[in-house]
């Protein structure tokens, strides 16, 4: 493959006040000729019946991928661009331990090829420069890849964080969410 | 003979709708396509850009178009998934013709195109020119919205024509005209961007037109303070700085309120009103008792939070008003876009940067589609039929007597109602599933069912098309060379990506071999597309919609030209009234008395409770095409019945269990989504569907006087509880319709 255009300064931002719960990610996700029409991000209301508020839920690419470290068949890599890969289908022997792990929950093991997938962050078109299909799409900006400095002319009014405490354990991911202004880390009780 | 020929399972079994998945890997050749072809979406009035992949004469599917200026790649999952609708199973592939007991069978085109001309001509014959009517719909190019006006008045001869943006837009037509001359968003959706007050007015922004969520947001971003006037809290109205959840039928009360409260507190320019405006006295005196107490009585909204949007307004120096069809579609819809109007006049926040106001164009060519004369009180240019000048013109564009050229027609409910009484004995139809769209569908079938001879155009069987004698396999919307015109009022170049399949044909091919059976030919002979739109040109020369300057090449290469483009050297115009110059025969932006008034049916004892309806946002309008997209389906299976937990409480209503909604015109059963955002008072159930599903067995058909737009958006319903919960929602067979 031809890493030579894959555009280091670029990330990936989302921001969950501007989900509107279209679905339009996961539909453009599916149809990546690697993912069989099975999507790798998720969108899910929170509680319908309170609110119309929906949450999107992309691979974090953490700098410490738990899944990898699991992975008792060393199926799950993190390349020199921070990209944690999916399961190597070759290696891959299905045992879930990934799934169990994520703090985010994103690996699915899809039962039919007995197999865990999750999102690349569109490694074809990222790794030749293009946006991953997903943030391409979104109608609402809730997802962005671009760079920092267009993100934060954008939307002065928030701030990208990419820390995440869950208990006494610190997660540091590639993926950033968009918190109110002067965030630093999102703690999750 | 315009009965179903077989069971409506029958049918549906043949001819879909059926759900169409792509292959697990994609269809073949996508990696490697033959061509990839800039064009735009088929379905709302957004027409994102996008890129379609072909691969031997079939779309196998899409790129983003990153560099089309509105959209920049951006998409809803319709638009992701809009390529399924071609190389699709239930694709007409040739023409149909009714047979009794047996269903639709093949025919020839010259079989069914004699069939058709000579039950034309007998009709016309024996009942009359207008005995024989068209209806038509706005997801139709210029080109192909030009030909039908033209077709009915020069062909058919009869008045009898009328189009499915009549339960779109007109009532914001209608009220843009009145006020300002002429009808089209005053604004591109650039000057949103640092607007520092948003209303947005019965406008699902975020499901309906989902891709304007970002230019919202935009401003947003730049501090600008968000109003949602809808009574739902709808995906933008969540984060909204002010909810105004109004009860449905008195938006009206509403901007009367807000109209008062800013001539109370002077937030009023004067300098504007004064120079550029004229009946203004008359209409604040309209409101002169609306007080923010009454208005909190009438609309349901706390009184403070109406005061807040009242301020927020008055004190902002730049703004953007934006309406659609949850204002539009009452029976007083007109009066409620002058409301709108009247707010944006009131404060001069017009024809500068980043002043702005608008309806949001429903359907894809909703803008152009009502410019150009397939209306049935409009010509070309957005001229009146009744204008003696105006039929002087177009008649000699045409080559025709002046005299020859019908009146004005009946609208489109109308002429279901005519078709009712009798007086109307044959219909053609070409992408318009009246069946679903309009309201009232017991009636709209009876109605169906009295037709002498219906010969349908599409390119799927719609539910409509079931009762036709004859279906002519037409094209979808990437089979012919066009141009659409986007709810900014950009015109926008549609591509031929391929070409019709089978033995279908394209639409214009078609209304040009009828018109020449019908013995015009010298009148409908055209080389392309383009030779259409440059007809369109010269016809609309010298109207309101002056189209006259506007080129394909001058579209290709700038990406989209803004009408009105009088010259080929004009650039166009993104933003009206920067010269303060209205189209009104004074010049003057027109203030118009809106009082409220109460809708066409009101609750009572019997029918206790409001019921609004909608869309969702992986469905389009009656949705022919969406409900045969696999995860367009998938998404949002079935309608259910929308109910506040406190309304649910006092009928015992489970979440899921099944609820019989009756209304004075017919019931039908649905599933209830028990959720706290909606008002206590009234009931939502989205309308794409058909059959026993259809919302629209409820509607009335009650018209607003001026625009005939039906009020789909309020009536009174009664709850019946049915004690079993529905099976899950995936295992409905909703989207086939029967």
């Amino acid at each position: 493959m031809n890493y030579t255009s894959f555009n280091t300064n670029e990330e990936f931002f989302v921001d969950m006040q501007r989900c509107i719960g279209c679905k339009a990610c996961e539909m453009a996700c599916a149809e990546c000729e690697t993912n069989g029409q099975d999507s790798m991000i998720h969108v899910n209301y929170i509680d319908r019946s309170s609110t119309i508020q929906t949450t999107v839920q992309v691979c974090m690419h953490c700098d410490d991928p738990v899944c990898a470290n699991v992975c008792p068949a060393d199926a799950i890599s993190k390349d020199e661009f921070g990209i944690v890969h999916t399961a190597n289908t070759e290696r891959c022997i299905g045992c879930s331990n990934c799934v169990m792990a994520c703090p985010f929950g994103v690996p699915k093991k899809i039962e039919e090829y007995d197999l865990m997938m999750k999102c690349t962050m569109c490694y074809d078109r990222t790794s030749v420069g293009k946006k991953p299909m997903c943030a391409t799409v979104c109608p609402s900006g809730t997802l962005f890849y671009g760079t920092r400095a267009e993100i934060e002319e954008m939307r002065p009014n928030s701030t990208p964080v990419n820390t995440f405490v869950f208990g006494n354990e610190i997660v540091k991911t590639k993926v950033n969410i968009m918190m109110p202004k002067g965030s630093t880390e999102l703690k999750i009780y | 003979m315009a009965k179903l020929p077989v069971s409506a399972e029958n049918i549906i079994e043949q001819f879909g709708p059926h759900k169409n998945y792509s292959p697990k890997d994609g269809y073949e050749g996508r990696d490697e396509p033959d061509d990839v072809v800039k064009t735009h979406c088929c379905f709302c009035g957004m027409q994102c850009g996008i890129q379609l992949l072909v691969k031997s004469n079939k779309v196998v599917g899409f790129e983003p178009w990153m560099e089309f200026p509105f959209n920049e790649g951006r998409l809803c999952p319709k638009g992701v998934q809009r390529y399924l609708q071609n190389n699709h199973p239930d694709r007409l592939m040739h023409p149909l013709k009714r047979v009794e007991g047996e269903g639709f069978k093949p025919t020839s085109w010259d079989e069914a195109m004699d069939k058709t001309v000579s039950e034309i001509k007998r009709i016309q014959e024996k009942y009359g020119k207008d005995a024989f009517s068209m209806l038509s719909g706005v997801s139709l190019t210029n080109e192909k919205s030009y030909l039908v006006g033209k077709f009915a008045r020069v062909a058919l001869k009869t008045k009898n024509l009328d189009y499915n943006g009549r339960l779109c837009m007109v009532s914001a037509g209608a009220g843009n005209k009145k006020a300002f001359g002429l009808d089209r968003a005053s604004n591109n959706y650039s000057d949103l961007e640092y607007a520092e007050v948003i209303i947005v007015a019965g406008a699902n922004i975020s499901e309906t037109f989902p891709t304007l969520t970002h230019w919202i947001w935009k401003a947003r971003d730049r501090g600008a303070k968000l109003i949602v006037i809808d009574p739902r809290i709808i995906p933008l109205a969540r984060t909204a700085d002010v909810h105004l959840d109004v009860k449905p039928g008195t938006d009206s009360a509403l901007y009367g309120a807000m109209l008062k409260y800013l001539v109370d507190h002077d937030m009023l320019d004067h300098d504007f009103i004064d120079n550029y405006t004229s009946g203004f006295q008359e209409t604040i005196d309209a409101v002169k008792d609306y007080t923010l107490e009454w208005a909190e009585e009438i609309t349901g909204i706390k009184k403070e939070k109406i005061k807040e949007a009242a301020e927020l307004w008055g004190k902002a120096k730049t703004s953007f008003l934006l309406h659609a069809r949850g204002i539009e579609h009452h029976s007083k819809g007109v009066d409620n876009v002058l409301g709108c109007i009247n707010l944006v006049l009131a404060t001069g926040r017009i024809g500068r940067p980043y002043c702005g106001y608008g309806t949001i164009t429903g359907q894809g060519n909703g803008q152009g589609g009502r410019e150009h004369g397939h209306k049935c009180d409009q010509l070309p240019g957005n001229r009146d039929i009744e204008n003696p000048e105006h039929r002087q013109y177009i008649a000699n564009v045409w080559g025709i007597d002046e005299k020859d050229m019908p009146g004005k027609g009946l609208s489109a409910y109308e002429i279901i109602e005519a078709i009712h009484r009798g007086e109307i004995k044959g219909l053609l139809s070409i992408c318009f599933n009246p069946l679903v769209s309009l309201p009232n569908s017991n009636y709209v079938r009876e109605a169906l069912e009295k037709l002498e001879y219906y010969v349908c155009i599409d390119f799927f069987l719609n539910e409509t098309a079931r009762h036709a004698d004859i279906v002519l396999a037409g094209s979808l919307q990437e089979e012919e060379e066009g141009t659409t015109t986007s709810a900014e009022g950009r015109v926008i170049r549609i591509r031929q990506a391929v070409t019709p399949p089978g033995d279908a044909r394209t639409d214009t091919s078609i209304i040009l071999e009828l018109a020449k059976r019908l013995g015009v030919e010298d009148k409908f002979t055209y080389d392309n597309s383009e030779a259409i739109f440059n007809e369109l040109r010269v016809a609309s020369k010298g109207g309101t919609a002056d189209y006259n300057g506007i080129t394909y090449k001058k579209v290709e290469d700038n990406m989209g030209i803004f009408w009105p483009c009088p010259t080929e050297d004009h650039p166009g115009t993104p933003r009206l009234w920067e010269d303060k110059k209205f189209k009104t025969p004074d010049g003057k932006a027109h203030f118009n008395p809106a009082p409220y008034k109460l809708p066409g049916e009101v609750t009572d004892a019997e029918y206790p409770v409001v019921l609004t309806t909608g869309r969702v946002v992986s469905q389009y309008l009656s949705g022919t095409q969406t409900r045969r997209i696999g995860k367009l389906v998938d998404q949002y299976p079935e309608p259910l019945l929308e109910i506040h937990p406190n309304l649910a409480r006092q009928y015992g209503i489970q979440q899921r269990e099944l609820i019989r909604v009756s209304t004075r015109r017919g019931e039908g059963i649905f599933p209830a989504n028990i959720v706290e955002t909606i008002r206590e008072d009234t009931v939502f159930i989205p309308y794409h569907w058909s059959g026993k599903k259809s919302a629209n067995l409820l509607t009335p058909g009650t018209l607003d006087p001026i625009s005939k737009i039906p009020e789909f958006k309020v009536c009174a319903c009664q709850l019946e509880p049915l004690n079993e919960i529905a099976p899950p929602s995936k295992e409905s067979d909703a989207y086939a319709s029967v």
